[in-house]
C-alpha cells in the first residue's frame, strides 16, 4: 500500500468526526497521525499460536471468556484475547511462561476435584467454570495506590486476569483487542485524534469567564 | 532531523559535555550551542523520534520503551538508613533523548514567590533540612517567561488570583477545556475557590515543525507523535542540532566523571552501546542526569582525591530527596465525560498553595487539578508500571466476570480524578545512594532509595483529599472515593539531592549551578531544588536550566570556567 493511499484512507476513516476548519488548523498533526496509523496497520501480525498447543489455547480462551464474558456485547473471546496472550508469552511476558505451564495442570486438577465428571475446563458449563476460577482467585493483595511496583510473584489466575484485560483493552493497532471490540465495550472511540467538545459537560461551556472579584487577591 | 550534527572525537576537548538530554540537559545544550560553544550531549537511552512513539500500552508501560529498565537497572528500597534495602523497582524516569520530558504530563505551573523564601517566612521545622533558596522568584521570572515562549506553553495569564507576577502573557491560549475541567470549575466556584485553565507545555497552536495537540488521549507516559508536547526533544534538542555545534550521542551511559591531579573535571567516561568504554574530553562537565542519576554519578566518581564522591565535601550528595506529596480522589458522574480524549488536566486551583500551619496543624500546601490520566488498560487494572491495582474503578469493584465488565463499560467514560499535588519536606535520611551489593547490567552499583515521608506530607495529602472530595460532592458526583493515604516507595519527581546554596557546608552547588568543590563541574536538574514546590517541578527545572546557561556562558566568556 503506498503512503498517499494510506493517508487518504486514514483521512476518510480516522478523523471522520472532525470539522474541516479544525483539520486545517491541525494539518501537520493530522499528517503525522496518518503516518502513524499507516505504520501501525502494517505491523499487526496475523494470528497463529506460537506458545500454546491448540488444547491449551482452548482452555486459556475459555478462562478469558469468563474473565470478560460476552453478554450482548463482545467479550475476551470475541476480541481474540487468546492470540494476544500467546504472543505475550513469547515476547514481553516470557517470564510468565512457567506460570502458565504450571497453572494449566493446576486448573485441570481443580476441575477434577470439583467436577470429576467434566473432562476439560472448556467443556464445563459457565457456572462450573466460574466456580473453578473463584477457587483459584486468591485475591492476592495488590497495591492500591496508583504508583506502586507490581508484586514480584502472582498466581496463575491473577496473571491470566491481567493478560486478558490487557488483550481486551489495548490499542487495536498494537496486536490485541480485535476489531476494537474492547474499546467499543468501554465506549472509547477508535479515532486517532479528537476535536472538542469531548463530552456531555463541556459541550455547552460558554468559554472562560473571569470572576469579577478576582481583582482582590485572597 | 539529525543532519548537520557535528561528530566530535572523544579525544577532542569540546567546550561542554552535557550528561543527560532531558528537561535541563536539552535546554542547556540548546542555549550553549546557540551561544557558540561546542557541545556533546551524552544520553544513556536511545534516540527515538515521533515516528517511534506509539499508543501500545504494553511497549510503553510494561516494556519501558521510554523509561529506565528495571531488569538492566535494578533498584533497592528501604524506609530508613538502619534497614537493609530490598530489591524492588523504586523509580521511573525518561531514558531516551529528551528524557522524562518526552512522556511527562506537561503540567507547567511556575513556582510562586513563597517557594523560595518559605523557611524565612514560617521558621525552622525541627528534624528537617527545610531551607530557603539562594535565589528568589524575581531572579527566575525572566527565565520562566523564556521557557513559556521558547519551548511553547499554553495558558491564560491573570486567570488565577494566586499567580506570581509575570513579565509577559503566555505565548498561546489554553488548550480546550475537558468535561472534567468544566465539572471542576463549576463546583470549585460554588465553593468560593478560584479554578483556572491549567498551564500546559503542550501546543494549542502549531509551531514550525510541530503540530498543535490533536487530543489523541495517549499523553501521560507516552511520547507525542505530533510534536505538540513541548519536550526537550521537540522543543530544544533540534534547535541545538541546527547550530551545527552540538552532537547528541545516544546510548552513552556515563558512569564516571574523570578528574585530574588539580581536582578539575577532564571529561565523562561512558559505555557505548557495545559496552566499550570511552572518555569524552571537555573543558567543563554539566550533569543533568536527574535527581537520582546525578547524585549516583557523583558517588560513582569517588576516587582518592574525592573519597566520598565527587563534589561531596558537604556529605549531602543524594540527600534531602523530595518526591512531592501526591494523592487523588475520584468521582463517577451521570453522563459521559469522555475524558480519555485530550491531555490530562484542564483546570487547576491554587487556593491552598499556602496553608497556615497554625490553622491546619501541619506544614504544607499544594494545588488540585481536574484530570483523567488513564489509558483503557490502566483504567481497568491500574497503575504505572502496570500493577493489577484498581486503576480508575471504585474500591471493591469485582475484578472479573460480568460485574467487572459492567463496571469498565459504564465507568470508563464517566470517571474523573482530582489530583492533589503538594509539598514534601527535605529530610536528610531520604536519599539516593549506591547499593552495597546489587549491581546493574554493566556491573555498577545499583541505585538505592531510602524514603519515609515526613508526617506533615501525609497530613497534607489527607487534607487535600478532603477538599477534593468536597469538590466532587459539590459537583454532584454519583459516587466518590480516594486513594489510600500511604507512605511512598516509588518515585517520579526526583528533587533536592544536590541542593543549591551559598554555603559549601550545607549545599552541593552554588547559585551558578557550579559544584562548590569542582570549579568546572556544573549540576542542573531536579537535584538542584532546595524546596519541592507544590507538585509540578519541570517548569522550574527548565527555568533554572535557562538561567544556568546564562550564568555558565558569562563565566566561560570571562575565562572563569
Amino acid at each position: 500500500m503506498n503512503n498517499s493511499l494510506s493517508r487518504r484512507r486514514f483521512l476518510s476513516h480516522g478523523i471522520s468526526g472532525l470539522s474541516s476548519a479544525w483539520i486545517t488548523a491541525h494539518w501537520p498533526a493530522v499528517l503525522s497521525a496518518a503516518d502513524h496509523a499507516h505504520r501501525a496497520a502494517q505491523s499487526v501480525t496475523p494470528p497463529k499460536f506460537e506458545f500454546f498447543s491448540s488444547e491449551q489455547a482452548a482452555e486459556v480462551d475459555a478462562i478469558a471468556a469468563r474473565i470478560i464474558p460476552a453478554d450482548g456485547t463482545p467479550g475476551a473471546r470475541e476480541a481474540g484475547v487468546v492470540y494476544f496472550i500467546d504472543r505475550a508469552l513469547t515476547t514481553f511476558a516470557s517470564d510468565d511462561q512457567k506460570t502458565y505451564k504450571e497453572g494449566l495442570p493446576e486448573l485441570q486438577a481443580r476441575l477434577r476435584e470439583l467436577f470429576p465428571a467434566v473432562e476439560r475446563f472448556s467443556a464445563a458449563t459457565p457456572e462450573q467454570q466460574d466456580e473453578v476460577l473463584r477457587s483459584l482467585d486468591d485475591h492476592a493483595p495488590v497495591p492500591a495506590r496508583p504508583f506502586r511496583p507490581r508484586p514480584a510473584a502472582q498466581s496463575f489466575f491473577e496473571t491470566l486476569r491481567q493478560h486478558t484485560i490487557a488483550g481486551f483493552l489495548i490499542d487495536p493497532d498494537a496486536g490485541g483487542n480485535r476489531d476494537g471490540a474492547g474499546w467499543k465495550v468501554i465506549g472509547r472511540e477508535r479515532e486517532h485524534m479528537f476535536q472538542p467538545p469531548f463530552g456531555y459537560y463541556d459541550k455547552d461551556y460558554p468559554g472562560w469567564q473571569p470572576l469579577p472579584k478576582d481583582a482582590d487577591k485572597k | 532531523m539529525r543532519s548537520g550534527q557535528p561528530k566530535y572525537k572523544t579525544s577532542e576537548e569540546v567546550d561542554f559535555v552535557v550528561i543527560g538530554s532531558g528537561a535541563a540537559g536539552g535546554i542547556l545544550a540548546k542555549e550553549l550551542s546557540t551561544n557558540g560553544f561546542r557541545v556533546v550531549v551524552l544520553e544513556q537511552g536511545p534516540y527515538l523520534t515521533e515516528s517511534d512513539f506509539t499508543h501500545d500500552e504494553i511497549k510503553v508501560l510494561q516494556e519501558d520503551l521510554l523509561t529506565n529498565h528495571p531488569k538492566l537497572q535494578p533498584n533497592t528500597f528501604r524506609k530508613t538508613p538502619n534497614e537493609k534495602a530490598k530489591h524492588q523497582r523504586v523509580l521511573a524516569y525518561g531514558r531516551c533523548v529528551g528524557g522524562t520530558s518526552v512522556h511527562f504530563t506537561a503540567n507547567f505551573w511556575r513556582f510562586h514567590e513563597i517557594d523560595f523564601v518559605e523557611r524565612n517566612r514560617i521558621g525552622a521545622i525541627p528534624g528537617t533540612g527545610f531551607a530557603d533558596w539562594p535565589i528568589t522568584y524575581a531572579d527566575l521570572e525572566p527565565y520562566y517567561t523564556k521557557v513559556e515562549w521558547e519551548i511553547g506553553v499554553s495558558g491564560l495569564a491573570g486567570a488565577s488570583p494566586f499567580d506570581p507576577p509575570r513579565s509577559k502573557p503566555y505565548p498561546m491560549p489554553p488548550l480546550p477545556v475537558k468535561s472534567s475541567g468544566v465539572i471542576f470549575e463549576r463546583a470549585a466556584r460554588k465553593l468560593g475557590w478560584h479554578p483556572f485553565p491549567t498551564p500546559m507545555a503542550i501546543l494549542s497552536q502549531p509551531r514550525p515543525g510541530r503540530g498543535a495537540c490533536a487530543n489523541c488521549g495517549f499523553c501521560l507516559a507516552f511520547g507525542c507523535e505530533v510534536g505538540a508536547k513541548s519536550s526537550s526533544l521537540a522543543a530544544a534538542i533540534r534547535v541545538a542540532e541546527r547550530t551545527g555545534r552540538c552532537e547528541i550521542r545516544p546510548n552513552s551511559y556515563v558512569h564516571r566523571i574523570e578528574t585530574d591531579a588539580s581536582g578539575r573535571a577532564v571529561g565523562a567516561v561512558y559505555f557505548d552501546e557495545q559496552r566499550i568504554t570511552h572518555l569524552q574530553k571537555a573543558k567543563a562537565v554539566i550533569v543533568c542526569a536527574n535527581g537520582a542519576e546525578t547524585p549516583r554519578l557523583l558517588l560513582l566518581s569517588a576516587n582518592k582525591q574525592f573519597p566520598e564522591g565527587l563534589a561531596n565535601s558537604s556529605g549531602l550528595v543524594g540527600k534531602y530527596l523530595m518526591l512531592n506529596s501526591y494523592a487523588s480522589a475520584l468521582g463517577l458522574f451521570e453522563h459521559p465525560l469522555n475524558d480519555y480524549k485530550g491531555y490530562a488536566a484542564s483546570r487547576v486551583l491554587h487556593d491552598f498553595y499556602e496553608l497556615d500551619p497554625q490553622k491546619v496543624g501541619f506544614y504544607g500546601g499544594g494545588g488540585l487539578d481536574a484530570r483523567f490520566d488513564f489509558t483503557p488498560i490502566t483504567f481497568a487494572m491500574g497503575g504505572y508500571p502496570l500493577s493489577g491495582a484498581p486503576g480508575g474503578l471504585p474500591p471493591n469493584t469485582p475484578r472479573w466476570g460480568k460485574a467487572f465488565k459492567d463496571a469498565i463499560s459504564y465507568n470508563f467514560t464517566r470517571t474523573m480524578r482530582i489530583g492533589c499535588h503538594g509539598t514534601s519536606l527535605p529530610l536528610e535520611a531520604n536519599s539516593f545512594s549506591l547499593d552495597p551489593e546489587l549491581k546493574d547490567a554493566w556491573g555498577l552499583p545499583a541505585l538505592r532509595m531510602t524514603y519515609k515521608n515526613h508526617p506533615d506530607d501525609l497530613k497534607l495529602e489527607a487534607w487535600q483529599v478532603g477538599r477534593a472530595l468536597e469538590l466532587l460532592d459539590a459537583a454532584g458526583a454519583v459516587k466518590t472515593w480516594h486513594d489510600p493515604i500511604e507512605e511512598d516507595n516509588f518515585a517520579f519527581h526526583l528533587l533536592g539531592t544536590c541542593r543549591m546554596g551559598n554555603d559549601p557546608k550545607t549545599s552541593v552547588i552554588n547559585p551558578d549551578h557550579r559544584a562548590h568543590d569542582v570549579k568546572n563541574l556544573f549540576l542542573c536538574d531536579g537535584s538542584s531544588l532546595v524546596t519541592s514546590g507544590r507538585g509540578q517541578p519541570t517548569m522550574t527545572i527548565e527555568a533554572l536550566a535557562f538561567r544556568a546557561a546564562d550564568r555558565i556562558t558569562a563565566l566561560a566568556k570571562r575565562g572563569e570556567v
